[in-house]
């Protein structure tokens, strides 16, 4: 089963075909007079299949791929909790899946009941006032997030913000979306606790600080228990505090970001509340804010009306920072989210945020003997940062290495060499779905791994022995770039 | 909870492991002025079944494009999509698997998106693309921002049939970034590109379903040193000439129609291809080919130094997430096509698209809004009437109309967008025609 997988353009026969359409009912008509002979193609490069050649092709493809469906996957920041397939049914009915967004909305009111209860549930989770659910990824939430300050400082005449402080831990999307916006980043040292700094943070703050970034609980796992003063502080010096919810997960029913003080949130639905992450997207970046930013939110917003109970879009709205996506967003992870919700209820979501927390400190305690923990061992929220420092001073052995090994036992790697602050950081998150049986099981190859690493650290560094490839060269990749099967280009027809 | 696992002994026994006396103590980091107290002020519970009758409830209410047909298009297409697009994606290993950042354990997705990269590049003729972005009209906000910073310039021109919607956004990220958006129409563009403007944004097939001439803006723009962009729709590049031979610098477009459900809009699947020379400064994740430890064809996410997580502020852009699982069901649509089968999709929806504009125009009082330009599978009509009040009375025809253009510009009122796909038959193409002749009829009563 792990045999090499040609690519779909190798398995190309001329005249074969994967699917049957329909013969033209209509007088047909030469494309060259319809639409000019000087604008057609001369040729098309795609592949020639059969049906069963896909279903093949596709079928083991999928078998060289890991998934939270396939084993545990304790990949830190990221909340790879089990996906329901309730989700999947409810987004897939055609009453949702088969919606253009352009309908009349009197032919859509139920999505937009949807649309509108969501944002109203996101909102009452995290504690703020609204919610927009147009972003399309975390990343995607965070620039909305900056342009909405960006406006609301603007508009109120303060032209002088033009800094955002982002501590050393953050995520790099953070930097990365307040530069995308025209903001200037100043970085902030992290204390000895691995938490912001409050006097680095007051040094940093002043007339020209439009806002403070930061995750709660941070990328350490911490939570941030200075969060009401540092929100006080940045607020005295006139910015807004925005709070990065990759790690919400670990707060919910637990704790609310509105109450901390936060102005502004971004949700990853992909994580916190179960829709699929699709080997990479789609995701959704819901983001909820208090009610100073609520006439920035992007347009159109889903409203309703309560004398008739209509909903509608609403797209006059002046302070509006604009439209950022298509058209909603990705509404058919919205249904998957709302159905998580409304599966979950409150003491169900609140049953979430305890599992995550317990999973992540069972692994922190079980495995401090044999890795040192980041920043002494504290409590930790819903993930652990471990330190492979010890192993890399005795032996050679990199977290690198500790995370391909891993992958000979079956396992997912955690997150590795994240947050930068964490020399050789493991970033664990077990995720609330995960059974003591499949931590201990865990638990133990780590320690197994941990005596390996003194053992047989050859083992490790040329780990992983039993994947579909061993460890691939990435130096190679970039020097010699293959981004496309060039045979294709170059062939006038596809290789036999 | 059937989603957490741990029953209350396996709580308990992990509580004493971990040395505490009760769950309440792992939540000393927390403040207790700041801890939630009680249910969250959400709904309750529902099981399982009573869920589904919930959401199939708030489905049933919404018209939608398997019980009724549907001509609308302007950017999200109702397009055939075969069952196995579905079936293969919707696969666990595929759905449930994260970013491939441990390419060993990913090769299924990696090597799915190297043949993603590869079709695209097929269909625009670009020499290279990124796997997938949000959707057009981030990714043709993103090629603008790609422009302003290969060339130094602060002005970007944008057409406008360009869809409105993708030059808003594109609006909203000029604005953000104190960039310099202007708008200019086919017979101004050309005066107004300048030495300053870092590139001309073009659609075509356009918002209107008609052929955009790319040479002369193409030319225009490349004398000053710009960039030619060019958003497109997928579909339409299995018959039209690829934009690369306009010498088109970055092409973007729209992959839903590839197999994708229209959603009501989202997730979408964008697509961004460029000249090579643009491939240290594109947006995105790329996946590469390499070799492993044993010399085996392997794949693998490469030029990662230009992402935000190793350049933080200095990234060629914020973006972090592509849109994988929407480009795995665009591969296993192209194909389960295949070269003949696109040209198909495309060739029927061409001519079912002129057949019913020449069957509508019949129609007293109905003609082609913009006769003399070539158009793919939308065209523009004007209605002697205003065209929501058709689209209204088509619901009880089981029809949902085509776009009314009215608010989309003064030239445009009365104007009728309609999109016509190989889903529809000859005689669904009739019911339309004889269901808005009866609506004409009846309003002239």
């Amino acid at each position: 089963m792990d045999s090499h997988e040609p690519l779909i353009f190798e398995m190309s026969r001329a005249e074969r075909r994967g699917a049957n359409l329909p013969d033209c009912d209509v007088e047909r008509t030469d494309p060259a007079l319809l639409l000019g002979a000087a604008n057609l193609r001369d040729s098309l490069p795609l592949p020639e299949v059969s049906e069963l050649d896909v279903v093949r092709h596709f079928t083991r493809l999928s078998q060289r791929n890991y998934a939270i469906d396939t084993g545990f996957y304790p990949l830190g920041s990221c909340t790879m909790k089990y996906n329901p397939r309730i989700n999947e049914r409810t987004a897939s009915l055609p009453g949702f899946a088969g919606l253009h967004p352009l309908q009349p909305v009197e032919t859509a009111q139920g999505a937009l009941e949807l649309i509108y209860l969501l944002q109203q549930h996101l909102a009452d989770i995290c504690g703020m006032y609204a919610t927009t659910l147009q972003p399309s990824a975390g990343a995607h939430g965070e620039l909305l997030s900056m342009m909405m300050i960006k406006a609301y400082h603007a508009d109120r005449g303060d032209t002088k913000r033009k800094v955002v402080v982002i501590p050393d831990s953050a995520h790099g999307t953070n930097p990365a979306s307040a530069a995308s916006c025209g903001f200037k980043v100043k970085g902030i040292p992290s204390n000895s606790k691995g938490c912001t700094d409050l006097e680095q943070l007051k040094a940093a703050l002043g007339d020209d600080t439009a806002a403070l970034m930061l995750t709660n609980p941070n990328t350490v796992g911490l939570f941030e228990s200075d969060i009401t003063e540092i929100c006080r502080l940045v607020h005295e010096a006139g910015g807004l505090v925005y709070c990065d919810g990759a790690n919400m997960n670990a707060m919910l029913g637990l704790t609310r970001p509105g109450d901390m003080g936060f102005d502004v949130m971004h949700f990853n639905l992909h994580k916190t509340f179960s829709t699929p992450h699709g080997g990479g997207g789609p995701g959704c970046g819901a983001v909820s804010v208090k009610q100073l930013l609520e006439p920035y939110l992007p347009i159109p917003v889903v409203g309703k009306d309560e004398q008739s109970g209509k909903y509608a879009f609403d797209h006059a709205r002046p302070k509006s920072i604009g439209k950022i996506h298509s058209f909603y967003g990705a509404f058919l992870i919205a249904v998957r989210a709302y159905t998580y919700i409304r599966a979950l209820g409150p003491k169900g979501l609140r049953a979430v945020g305890e599992n995550a927390v317990i999973n992540a400190n069972y692994i922190r305690t079980q495995l401090q003997e044999s890795y040192d923990v980041a920043y002494g061992n504290p409590i930790c929220m819903h993930e652990v940062v471990l330190t492979a420092s010890r192993q890399k001073q005795r032996s050679g052995v990199r977290a690198l290495d500790i995370s391909k090994r891993l992958m000979d036992y079956g396992i997912h790697p955690p997150t590795n060499y994240f947050p930068l602050i964490v020399p050789e950081a493991l970033m664990i998150e077990p995720t609330e779905t995960e059974s003591k049986q499949t931590l201990d099981h865990f638990i133990g190859v780590m320690k197994k791994i941990a005596v390996e690493a003194i053992e047989c650290p050859e083992q490790l560094k040329t780990a992983p022995h039993f994947t579909p490839v061993s460890r691939l060269d990435e130096t190679l990749a970039v020097k010699s770039l293959d981004l496309r099967y060039e045979p294709l280009f170059t062939d006038s027809e596809p290789k036999q | 909870m059937a989603y957490i696992s741990n029953t209350d002994t396996d709580r308990l026994e992990m509580l004493k492991a971990i040395g505490v006396n009760s769950f309440t103590d792992l939540l000393a980091p927390i403040p207790e002025a700041i801890r939630w107290q009680g249910d969250l002020p959400i709904p309750p519970a529902l099981d399982e079944h009573n869920l589904y009758r919930h959401l199939s409830a708030l489905a049933a209410r919404n018209a939608n494009a398997e019980q009724m047909a549907c001509y609308l298009g302007a950017g999200i297409y109702d397009h055939f999509r075969p069952a196995v697009v579905g079936a293969l994606a919707s696969r666990g290993e595929f759905a449930t698997a994260y970013t491939p950042y441990q390419p060993e354990m990913s090769q299924g997705m990696l090597q799915a998106v190297y043949e993603f990269q590869t079709m695209i590049c097929g269909l625009t003729g670009m020499e290279i693309s990124n796997a997938s972005m949000y959707d057009a009209a981030t990714s043709l906000a993103e090629a603008a921002l790609m422009a302003v910073h290969t060339t130094g310039r602060e002005q970007v021109v944008v057409l406008n049939n360009v869809h409105p919607n993708y030059r808003e956004v594109v609006r909203t990220y000029m604005r953000s970034s104190s960039l310099e958006y202007v708008e200019a129409s086919t017979q101004t563009v050309l005066d107004l590109i300048t030495a300053n403007t870092a590139c001309v944004l073009t659609q075509s097939p356009d918002f209107f379903g008609c052929i955009q001439e790319l040479a002369p803006i193409s030319a225009a723009i490349h004398a000053v040193g710009g960039l030619l962009v060019v958003a497109s729709d997928p579909v339409a590049l299995a018959l039209l000439k690829p934009p690369a031979q306009y010498d088109a610098d970055v092409v973007v477009g729209e992959g839903q129609s590839l197999g994708n459900a229209m959603a009501f809009g989202g997730p979408l699947l964008g697509f961004f291809a460029c000249k090579k020379k643009y491939v240290r400064s594109f947006p995105g994740r790329i996946v590469g080919g390499t070799v492993d430890a044993e010399g085996r064809r392997g794949y693998t996410m490469t030029l990662r130094t230009r992402e935000q997580d190793i350049r933080r502020e200095k990234a060629t852009s914020n973006i972090c997430t592509n849109q994988s699982l929407l480009a795995l069901s665009a591969t296993i649509y192209l194909s389960a096509l295949g070269k003949n089968g696109l040209i198909t999709a495309a060739d029927l929806s061409l001519q079912k698209a002129h057949y019913a504009c020449t069957e509508l125009c019949k129609l007293p009082g109905v003609s082609m809004l913009m006769p003399d330009r070539p158009f793919f599978k939308e065209f523009a009509l004007r209605l002697p009437v205003d065209p929501e009040n058709v689209n209204e009375k088509l619901i009880a025809y089981g029809i949902i109309g085509g776009l009314s253009l009215t608010p989309y510009g003064s030239d445009l009122k009365n104007g009728w967008l309609i999109c016509v796909t190989e889903t529809k038959t000859r005689a669904d193409i009739d019911a339309l025609v004889m269901a808005v002749g009866n609506i004409l009829s009846e309003g002239t009563h």
